[in-house]
């Protein structure tokens, strides 16, 4: 998080690209992968990673969660910072594997693991203080902060703050932008009309807005969202990020 | 069963509940935020509002016998009762003694556990409530929507018809003061004939013996000094050790809850009329109830529920009760701290839905005042109801666990902990989940206001070794 020490700009680091992004969204991973890259930093992405275990830990099968997380500590061994196009994913990694294995043989691992974990655009402001310049055209986006990467995570006015950067880019806030979408893993289906009537109210946040776009660093809460704005044909496309940033930083890149 | 899921398209389809939990969620929370607007204040007075109710909890038994002591001495007569129905029969057993036939009521949600008000009445014994919110509930024969705010379901019109049709020579008015003149001057006469008065606490101080309870309309001062006979009702988890954790309990209770810098009332009680006093009632009993309670206590990780100050905060910021509304969750505690606290204290085998109704979003964490890990803790519960004797703690540990669901787990975890399998089963899914169909079980759900998630064709697995990015 922002408040602790910043280690230095590191020549190596490796991305989990999360089993959402890698089934649904596998353009914001590349474009994750992409803008490490472009600081001059070598990007790692080990093939034998899969999932960091939070749809089984948040059901409640502890066990079935531990066997996942322990391959992916196994699967990130250098010392290198673990780059997380994800608040959700980064905050299980980050704040839950040390409780996930407390009292257990490979509980220091666990830990060590968790401290080289950073969420994407909390990694680009404040280890690689990217500054980008903007090549697209003007464009009006909203953001969907995602509630693990705020609450979790401490990401709040990162990603934010990369958007400010870009020069033909109007941000336009979303008075409910720290409220739930509703997707929730497996709650979406568990608790339907709840979760329909959460991510409806979403919609017409992001609608009131008046953007074109609406950006966010989760893929979870953009499959839900952006599920429902395409079946209510509102127009409105939702992003990742990582995506945007890379299109808009690149020459002709821009829709 | 509490039947959560079931119920909750109930409210969902309500337009007028759902528009006046939105709009009553909104400005609470507009509220809490201005009375905590600097962060650094805020995290400072929340760190020793933990602190001093973690102390608390974790000397619980004794403490307890501490206030029983401290009360005694006062003059204050102390009874447990482990179970709601062993609360009910002492405080009728109090009431007939002192042959009362109407008592007045000052808020509170351990007799609403109780379901004293029912209790009474089947004994002859007239209850009356009188905090405003309560009186409204009360005369519309319903139960509480919110721990803080009864009648927060309710809008001004649908008050305004309720006393229409329940105060004698008051027509339809929407003003709000003729209204709360109408209520006032109605329960005047209430007080005035009350046999005993019965109220919660807020906080009971064991150093002291001293009962705290807080409110806005000085009917709880009323119920508590007018009548010759007042019985005090609490939880046995509403504790502090000494005055001086007393302040900042107050400083975060009416923050949390109203917004407000503090109640308008803030009463301290700590023994009946002594000689020479001119007013004040001649006997004070406290009773504490366990019911349960102590089975959170026995656990470690749990016990942390035992914090809660019954702010209310955690359910004006949760997404979903400002959706549902307080009925839909059947029990006395509603909100975030209703899916910890129900399930522990009536059983998973009767309340296990409730820990899976949420999205985990954090956001009663983020403003609990006493820092109570809401959210670890519904993993906790939900992990308990899946897993038959994970804990001799929670009642009805195991009782949601399915086969099928324990499989699928299973399937999972070997897919995700394997690279090879997981390698495979993503190229395949990539290619071919596009063809599952719209009303598959599982998708039914999603797709009713979603289209369809869409499969990349190809994995990120397969598309980083394309683009040459290392694997080492």
């Amino acid at each position: 998080m922002s408040e602790i020490a910043r280690p230095q700009r590191p020549e190596n680091v490796y991305f989990f690209g999360t089993c959402v992004i890698d089934l649904f969204y596998p353009g914001a991973g590349l474009a994750g992968m992409e803008l490490l890259k472009r600081q001059g930093l070598r990007v790692v992405f080990p093939a034998d990673q899969s999932c960091c275990g939070q749809p089984a830990r948040n059901s409640g099968y502890l066990d079935e969660a531990r066997a996942v997380a322990l391959r992916q500590i196994e699967t990130f061994p250098n010392d290198w910072p673990i780059v997380v196009p994800s608040g959700s994913c980064a905050g299980m990694m980050k704040t839950h594997y040390p409780d996930l294995f407390e009292g257990r043989p490979e509980h220091a691992r666990a830990k060590a693991f968790s401290a080289r974990v950073y969420e994407l655009t909390d990694f680009l402001v404040n280890v690689l203080e990217i500054k980008l310049e903007d090549k697209g055209e003007p464009v009006r986006v909203t953001w969907h902060g995602s509630c693990h990467s705020m609450r979790e995570m401490g990401v709040v006015d990162q990603p934010k703050s990369l958007l400010r950067q870009l020069s033909n880019v109007t941000l336009v806030e979303n008075p409910r932008e720290k409220e739930c979408c509703g997707f929730g893993g497996t709650f979406a289906v568990r608790q339907p009309e709840i979760s329909a009537a959460m991510v409806t109210d979403k919609v017409a946040a992001i609608e009131e807005t008046g953007a074109s776009q609406v950006l966010s660093g989760d893929c979870g809460c953009l499959m839900n969202i952006n599920g429902a704005m395409d079946k209510a044909k509102k127009g409105i496309a939702g992003r990742h990020i990582a995506e945007f940033l890379l299109e808009r930083t690149t020459t002709g890149g821009a829709k | 069963m509490s039947d959560f899921t079931k119920r909750a398209p109930i409210a969902l389809n309500d337009p007028t509940l759902r528009r006046n939990f939105r709009r009553a969620m909104d400005g609470l929370m507009v509220k809490r935020a201005a009375q905590f607007a600097d962060p650094q204040a805020w995290a400072a007075l929340r760190e020793r509002g933990a602190m001093v109710k973690a102390r608390a909890v974790a000397r619980l038994p004794e403490l307890l016998e501490q206030l029983e002591a401290k009360c005694t001495a006062n003059g204050i007569q102390v009874h447990w009762a482990e179970s709601t129905a062993e609360a009910n029969s002492i405080v009728l057993d109090i009431l007939q003694k002192a042959g009362a036939k109407k008592v007045i009521k000052g808020k509170s949600m351990v007799s609403e556990e109780m379901e004293l008000n029912h209790f009474l009445d089947g004994h002859g014994i007239k209850a009356v409530e009188s905090d405003l919110g309560e009186y409204i509930i009360q005369l519309a024969h319903e139960a509480p929507s919110h721990i803080v705010m009864p009648c927060i379901h309710k809008n001004k019109g649908e008050i305004a018809q309720l006393f229409a049709d329940n105060i004698d020579g008051l027509g339809y008015t929407e003003d709000v003061d003729a209204l709360t003149a109408a209520a006032r001057r109605a329960l005047r006469d209430e007080f005035a004939t009350a046999d005993a008065g019965i109220s919660g606490v807020n906080v009971a101080v064991a150093e002291t013996g001293t009962l705290v309870l807080v409110e806005n309309e000085g009917n709880g001062r009323l119920s508590t000094t007018l009548p010759p006979l007042h019985i005090a009702l609490m939880g046995i988890e509403k504790l502090a050790e000494t005055l001086d954790d007393v302040p900042p309990l107050l400083a975060l209770l009416p923050r949390s809850a109203t917004g407000q810098p503090i109640t308008t009332y803030v009463n301290m009680i700590t023994s009946p009329r002594k000689p020479g006093e001119k007013d004040g009632p001649e006997a004070v009993h406290l009773v504490l109830l366990d019911s349960g309670r102590s089975r959170v206590y026995d656990d470690p990780e749990l016990r942390d529920t035992l914090r809660c100050i019954r702010c209310g905060a955690c359910m004006n910021h949760c997404p979903v009760y400002s959706r549902v509304g307080g009925h839909t969750y059947k029990f006395v505690y509603p909100g975030p701290i209703g899916k910890i606290l129900t399930p522990q204290l009536e059983g998973l085998d009767c309340a296990g839905d409730q820990p899976h109704a949420s999205t985990l979003c954090n956001a009663c964490v983020e403003v609990c005042p006493v820092k109570i890990p809401i959210a670890d803790l519904l993993v906790r519960l939900r992990t308990e109801s899946v897993h038959p004797g994970g804990s001799v703690a929670v009642k009805g540990a195991g009782s949601r666990r399915s086969w099928h669901e324990t499989l699928s787990w299973r399937g999972w975890a070997f897919m995700y902990a394997h690279p090879k399998v997981y390698g495979l089963a993503t190229r395949l899914m990539a290619r071919l989940g596009n063809l599952i169909p719209e009303n598959a079980p599982m998708m039914r759900q999603w797709t009713k206001i979603r289209t369809k998630p869409k499969f990349a064709g190809k994995t990120l697995h397969e598309l980083a070794r394309e683009k040459g990015f290392d694997h080492e």
